[in-house]
């Protein structure tokens, strides 16, 4: 089952070095990760989306607690969480097929970041969910490009 | 005052209250080399870097404090490496002070540069780089404060060659706070109290114990619940020595080369407390066919190590010492209501027909020396109470079934990481954190050759370790392994060549000693334990001689195999 893990950090070099090994060594699964800065500059958030069984995402959730560097783990994914991803896609198009793409960017509520005669950069930003469709809705105009950002995500104030 | 960085180096390692840091100096260490006769610190030059770290170890083993060990950068900090993922293995603490090239020249490869910190990223607790000589203090601190609490380990501290030069002004932090790093020490009361009503409750009890009660000092509290509660009593290699070997209740060794009733104690308890252990595959063997019947407790400092390899049914996160003392308060009023000895009696009973139907035992011979014979003749000549290390392999099997540990801190071993070549520099380490006790390297023909040069080191510093090898021209554990499970195909493992022993020992200044005959033992060892300084003793040992009981790899530890 997939997990997301909001992992709190001292902002320190080696610090993702730190994690991203721990992941190697232990033979743990990284589907995505995401770094940037807190508030405080002295500390970053990671989201990292890993995938496993109960007893391995224990063991992901306490070995990242054991590294000293690393100040909270939480697991987001029994919480009511906002999960939200963004996604690049340079897409092919024609005269032919334009209107249809510019539609599907309609539908999904994405933008068009970059025009040119043969191609469309769209911006699509949601779930896991939305983007896999988005991504699935427009691979068949011809993808020649996709940058994912990974996974932010945080928990919501009401739990209940 | 204003201090250069090897000043306040080497003033933060006095108040942390090393004596003794095990070093080789190169050009990265050079100013810190340079401060050193101006510190009360005592320097003890090794002949290889990894004999440092393992003396650091050793250190730490047997004195229950911080090991330290000082060396330069690139292949004089790699060098190390063997000897931190030992410690790292076997949660031992030590600091490891290594030279980095000056700062603007980290990443431009230059000469005798190596990313050390990311090297032993993953076999340290935790590492740094100091780049800045106002953190110098700060760090230091913190690197002791983490290799000693919580479950201890290596720290390893990264230090360039222009921080050491620079000055500043020196400020000892008084206190360590880290809000990413607060070990839970206290045991749950609610655990305790649930632990304490299984052990009430159960028939057929047993303590496996760990080098965590060793590292925690929980060794008196766990004596007082096995003899007051008459639970038997196993351990692990690293835990050796947490309970009296000679004690009615302790079975020996379990696992691999475990005894046969401690691996059925195992399989037929209705009660595991497993303290300060980690269900290593060497002690389970086949995991889902690990005490079968039993209510699985696990105590343990490390939330990582519980539900790791098994599952148990009580975790308890815990300080094993604080934890065991805890459930000594919980039953100690128990023992009024409760009748534990008589209520245990018909388990003890049948652990101790076990023990009796398949004691430790070997074929003995009027011919040849069997290796046995040797670790039981050393035991009785040091009454059981020497410090004992040894390298890895077979003797370090026969060493853990045979010598009677009854004290702990006195059994140092690589366990986790099985190091050949650790035993002699551990036992210099530790004869300098032990100078009244009598200690000795059990080793084999061939893990002494891979740090044979220490002996420069114990010789140069009139240590007295006895170097004990049982010698049977073999890599014998892999041969053994080789004869039972690959057809006999002895490929690499006949050590041709050897070095003669005797001779060896006196080109370095020590004393050697040649036993062949089984006559000889007892006298020629007597002699050797007797003669001051460093000494070899070369024991020519039956060749072909296996370790047993031994449970195959992967086996469920009821299919041993014997005698």
């Amino acid at each position: 089952m997939r997990h997301i893990l909001s992992v709190t950090v001292e902002n320190e070099p080696g610090v993702l070095s730190r994690v991203a090994g721990l992941f190697s060594g232990r033979g743990f699964n990284i589907e995505s990760l995401n770094v940037g800065p807190t508030l405080d500059p002295g500390v970053s958030v990671m989201t990292i989306t890993t995938e496993g069984d109960e007893q391995i995402i224990e063991q992901i959730v306490k070995q990242l607690r054991k590294l000293i560097t690393v100040i909270k783990v939480v697991d987001l994914t029994d919480l009511k969480s906002v999960l939200r991803e963004m996604v690049l896609l340079k897409v092919n198009a024609n005269d032919a097929n334009r209107a249809e793409i510019l539609r599907t960017v309609d539908i999904f509520r994405c933008k068009v970041v970059d025009v040119s005669i043969d191609e469309l950069t769209i911006e699509a930003t949601g779930n896991y969910d939305k983007i896999s469709a988005i991504v699935g809705l427009l691979t068949r105009f011809g993808v020649k490009e996709i940058s994912r950002s990974g996974m932010v995500a945080m928990k919501r104030s009401i739990q209940n | 005052m204003e201090l250069t960085g090897a000043q306040i180096l080497l003033e933060c390692l006095k108040r942390e209250g090393v004596e003794v840091i095990f070093g080789f100096p190169g050009g990265a260490v050079i100013d810190i080399y340079n401060e050193l006769p101006n510190s009360s610190l005592k320097h003890v030059l090794v002949r290889h870097e990894q004999g440092a770290i393992h003396a650091a170890d050793g250190f730490a083993r047997a004195s229950g404090k911080v090991g330290c060990c000082l060396v330069t950068s690139g292949p004089g900090a790699t060098n190390t490496v063997t000897g931190i993922a030992t410690a790292y293995m076997d949660s031992i603490p030590v600091v490891i002070l290594t030279g980095q090239v000056p700062t603007p020249l980290i990443g431009n490869d230059a000469f005798q540069e190596v990313d050390i910190v990311g090297i032993t990223r993953p076999c340290t607790k935790h590492n740094y780089l100091v780049k800045d000589v106002r953190e110098l203090a700060h760090v230091i601190r913190q690197a002791f404060y983490l290799a000693r609490s919580g479950r201890p380990g290596p720290v390893l501290v990264d230090l360039p060659k222009d921080v050491m030069q620079v000055k500043t002004k020196f400020i000892w932090p008084e206190d360590v706070k880290m809000r990413s790093y607060n070990p839970n020490l206290k045991p749950h009361a609610g655990q305790i109290k649930k632990v304490a009503q299984l052990i009430r409750d159960a028939e057929r009890p047993i303590i496996y114990a760990g080098g965590g009660v060793i590292t925690s000092k929980g060794h008196e509290a766990l004596t007082w619940l096995a003899q007051k509660l008459h639970i038997p009593v196993t351990a692990t290699l690293m835990g050796l020595g947490c309970f009296p070997g000679t004690d009615k209740l302790w079975l020996g060794m379990l696992g691999m080369h475990g005894t046969y009733a401690a691996n059925m104690a195992i399989n037929n308890a209705d009660l595991v407390l497993a303290v300060g252990a980690r269900f290593d595959d060497r002690v389970t063997g086949k995991v889902s066919t690990f005490a079968p019947k039993a209510t699985l407790v696990h105590i343990d400092i490390d939330p990582t190590s519980i539900q790791k390899n098994v599952s148990v049914h009580v975790p308890l996160v815990a300080d094993c010492r604080l934890a065991l003392e805890a459930l000594k308060e919980e039953l100690e009023p128990s023992l009024i209501e409760y009748d534990f000895e008589g209520g245990h009696l018909p388990w003890v009973s049948k652990v101790r027909a076990w023990a009796k139907e398949h004691p430790l035992s070997y074929q003995p011979s009027e011919t040849t020396i069997k290796p046995q014979s040797v670790v039981e003749k050393l035991h009785e000549l040091t009454r059981g109470e020497a410090v004992i290390c040894t390298e890895v392999g077979q003797h370090q099997m026969w060493t853990a079934q045979f010598y009677k540990f009854n004290e702990p801190n006195c059994f140092l071993s690589s366990g986790g990481l099985g190091t050949m070549g650790y035993g002699f520099p551990a036992a210099i380490g530790a004869q300098f954190a032990r100078p009244d006790k009598m200690v000795i390297d059990i080793a084999g023909d061939g893990s002494i050759q891979m740090n044979i040069q220490e002996l420069a080191t114990s010789v140069c510093n009139n240590l007295g370790v006895k170097i004990v090898i049982l010698n049977n021209g073999y890599l014998g554990m892999v041969r053994q392994w080789q004869e039972l499970f690959y057809n006999k195909n002895y490929s690499s493992t006949c050590m041709d060549a050897q070095p003669d022993f005797v001779k060896l020992a006196e080109a370095y200044g020590a004393t050697g000693f040649r036993i062949t005959e089984p006559g000889d033992l007892t006298r020629v060892l007597t002699q050797a334990l007797e003669t001051p300084g460093t000494v070899i003793v070369d024991v020519r040992v039956e060749r072909e001689e296996n370790v047993y009981p031994m449970v195959p790899a992967g086996a469920s530890l009821t299919d041993m195999l014997l005698v």
